[in-house]
């Protein structure tokens, strides 16, 4: 009893928040929406025994992806007035597309069949004998380490490549040389004078 | 907790679960008043000075005056402020520091939930704080708030990286997720404690292990923004960052919140490195002693040094603050990772 009514607060409120998401007006208030639509999918997946990936969604998701989304929201001049003015414009064509959408995904739904080999791959357990977080590891990091440092590979072509786009070298910048500046010593960085008064150092 | 449903039935072993939470809290909430008093006082003593010493014998009821007095004065919100969001945002960091207690093993069994992925859960609620002070920084509609969040939302999510790394060559020495299995494995003498390890000997591991425990202790200081990395709240720069609007009561849960992290990091780190529980030696006397005892003793002595780190050193620049933790803590533990790795892959082996 405590399970369903566990399962059914958290759905509700990954439902409620998922659409709140689309609905707020406030783009700051829409990012938190999102993360508690994601902390409530961590839920979710605890409920399913798959604590390791509530886990890693918490950590991935809301404490790093989303915290850079509210950064950069946070930090957006959003002209609400400015918003709202094109809405009843793009309404038609908006609504076209909805309806389009609509109707591709329930016909989709409709005439999928699902093969009874796929359906029992769909539903393989974890074996008994080990923890989640184990099995996910034997199957990334053992059968499928391949695939896994490919993606690797593509996620750091799109780094670098984020980063040549956006490098750019500045000229005259002052920068700080920490080892010049440890190497610096007594005789470079202080020089006596015997001033006379009245002359200057000239 | 389960344990209780079990033996109990639902309804009374719900009872028994709350109750012990909330004695838990009790407990964890009284230490802090002493704690913070110590704080104080270990900060006075550097200075020369006296310290809290007008309430109560030597100021021990200082903690409890000064609750009164932030309970009793008026909530201030500001006009513009986003007010939902803005009492929203302490008490996130309230609840959150609390719920990380819930892993942390002080006694053998002495655990609220002795979870599986202990470590992860930890590492997850630890990376969630970072939204009470975001939210409190943007939601109080002022600039010195917001400079504020968003320097501390960059140091608390750079760090995190270095502490994960350091977090996972103690897993792959422990072998197991679970803080109470990682307590057990360090089992028999302080030469056993994960920060030596000499029973891996003869592979030198004490050789990244004592680097690994400073660079995560170092760490933890930026990850719960105290001096030297109190950047976020740099009163000569930012007057006090994201709790500029704060006051009375949501002032007074940001700063429970912001020291209960604190000594939850030091507990981690007694976890992870020194033996949690254990005695530093397996003998008779030492033994008598109950582990709980000990546990506290080796936090006491961590949390004595985040006060003298605190005392005693000057706040870094921004710019430093980032080179430390992206150029030279991030390197240095991934290459640590990758050494622990072969050690535990090779040590089998063999």
């Amino acid at each position: 009893m405590l399970q369903a009514a566990a399962f059914y607060i958290l759905a509700a409120t990954a439902v409620i928040s998922a659409f709140m998401v689309v609905a707020a007006r406030n783009p700051v208030r829409a990012v938190l929406f999102l993360i508690l639509t994601f902390f409530s999918a961590a839920g979710l997946f605890v409920m399913l025994g798959a604590e390791f990936l509530a886990m890693l969604l918490v950590i991935v998701y809301v404490g790093a992806v989303a915290v850079l989304f509210l950064f950069v929201v946070m930090m957006l001049d959003v002209d609400f007035a400015a918003l709202k003015e094109g809405f009843l414009n793009y309404l038609p064509l908006g609504g076209v597309v909805a309806l389009a959408l609509v109707g591709i995904l329930s016909l989709t739904g409709v005439t999928w069949v699902v093969s009874d080999t796929a359906g029992a791959a769909l539903q393989s357990p974890v074996p008994a004998d080990m923890a989640n977080a184990e099995a996910l590891g034997a199957i990334l990091y053992d059968r499928y380490v391949f695939f896994f440092q490919l993606a690797g590979l593509v996620l750091l072509v799109a780094m670098i490549g984020a980063i040549v786009l956006t490098l750019r070298h500045r000229e005259g910048v002052r920068r700080q040389n920490i080892a010049r500046q440890v190497q610096r010593t007594r005789e470079d960085g202080v020089e006596m004078v015997d001033v006379k008064s009245g002359e200057g150092i000239g | 907790m389960n344990d209780f449903v079990t033996e109990f039935g639902p309804v009374w072993g719900t009872a028994l679960a709350v109750g012990q939470i909330l004695a838990f809290m009790v407990v964890l909430l009284l230490s802090l008043a002493f704690l913070l008093l110590m704080d104080r006082k270990v900060w006075a003593a550097v200075q020369m000075r006296k310290g809290p010493n007008v309430v109560g014998a030597f100021g021990l009821l200082q903690s409890f005056a000064d609750f009164l007095k932030f309970v009793l004065k008026e909530i201030v919100i500001p006009a513009g402020a986003d007010r939902p969001l803005f009492i929203l945002a302490p008490l996130i960091t309230f609840t959150l520091a609390f719920i990380a207690w819930a892993v942390i093993p002080v006694a053998p069994g002495w655990v609220i939930s002795d979870i599986n992925v202990g470590i992860l859960f930890l590492f997850a609620i630890s990376s969630l704080g970072v939204y009470g002070i975001i939210i409190g920084g943007w939601a109080s509609n002022s600039k010195y708030p917001f400079l504020g969040a968003l320097r501390s939302a960059a140091q608390m999510v750079s760090y995190e990286v270095s502490i994960g790394f350091v977090i996972v060559t103690v897993l792959l020495m422990a072998g197991t997720m679970n803080l109470s299995e990682i307590v057990v494995a360090q089992s028999g003498g302080f030469w056993n404690w994960h920060v030596l390890s000499f029973d891996l000997l003869p592979w030198p591991v004490f050789v990244i292990t004592i680097p690994m425990f400073v660079i995560f202790f170092i760490s933890a200081l930026a990850e719960t923004n105290r001096p030297p990395f109190d950047l976020p709240e740099a009163e000569s720069e930012l007057v006090a960052g994201y709790q500029v609007e704060y006051s009375s009561t949501p002032y007074l849960l940001f700063m429970i919140g912001e020291y209960l992290n604190i000594v939850l990091m030091c507990s981690l780190m007694t976890v992870l490195f020194l033996g949690g529980w254990h005695a530093p030696f397996d003998v008779a006397p030492f033994t008598w002693i109950p582990p709980v005892f000990w546990f506290a003793l080796k936090v006491l002595a961590l949390f004595f040094m985040f006060a003298m780190v605190k005392a005693l050193v000057p706040r870094y620049r921004y710019d430093q603050l980032m080179r430390l933790g992206w150029k030279i803590f991030l390197p240095t533990s991934l290459v640590a990772v990758a050494v622990m790795g072969a050690i535990v892959v090779y040590s089998n082996a063999s």
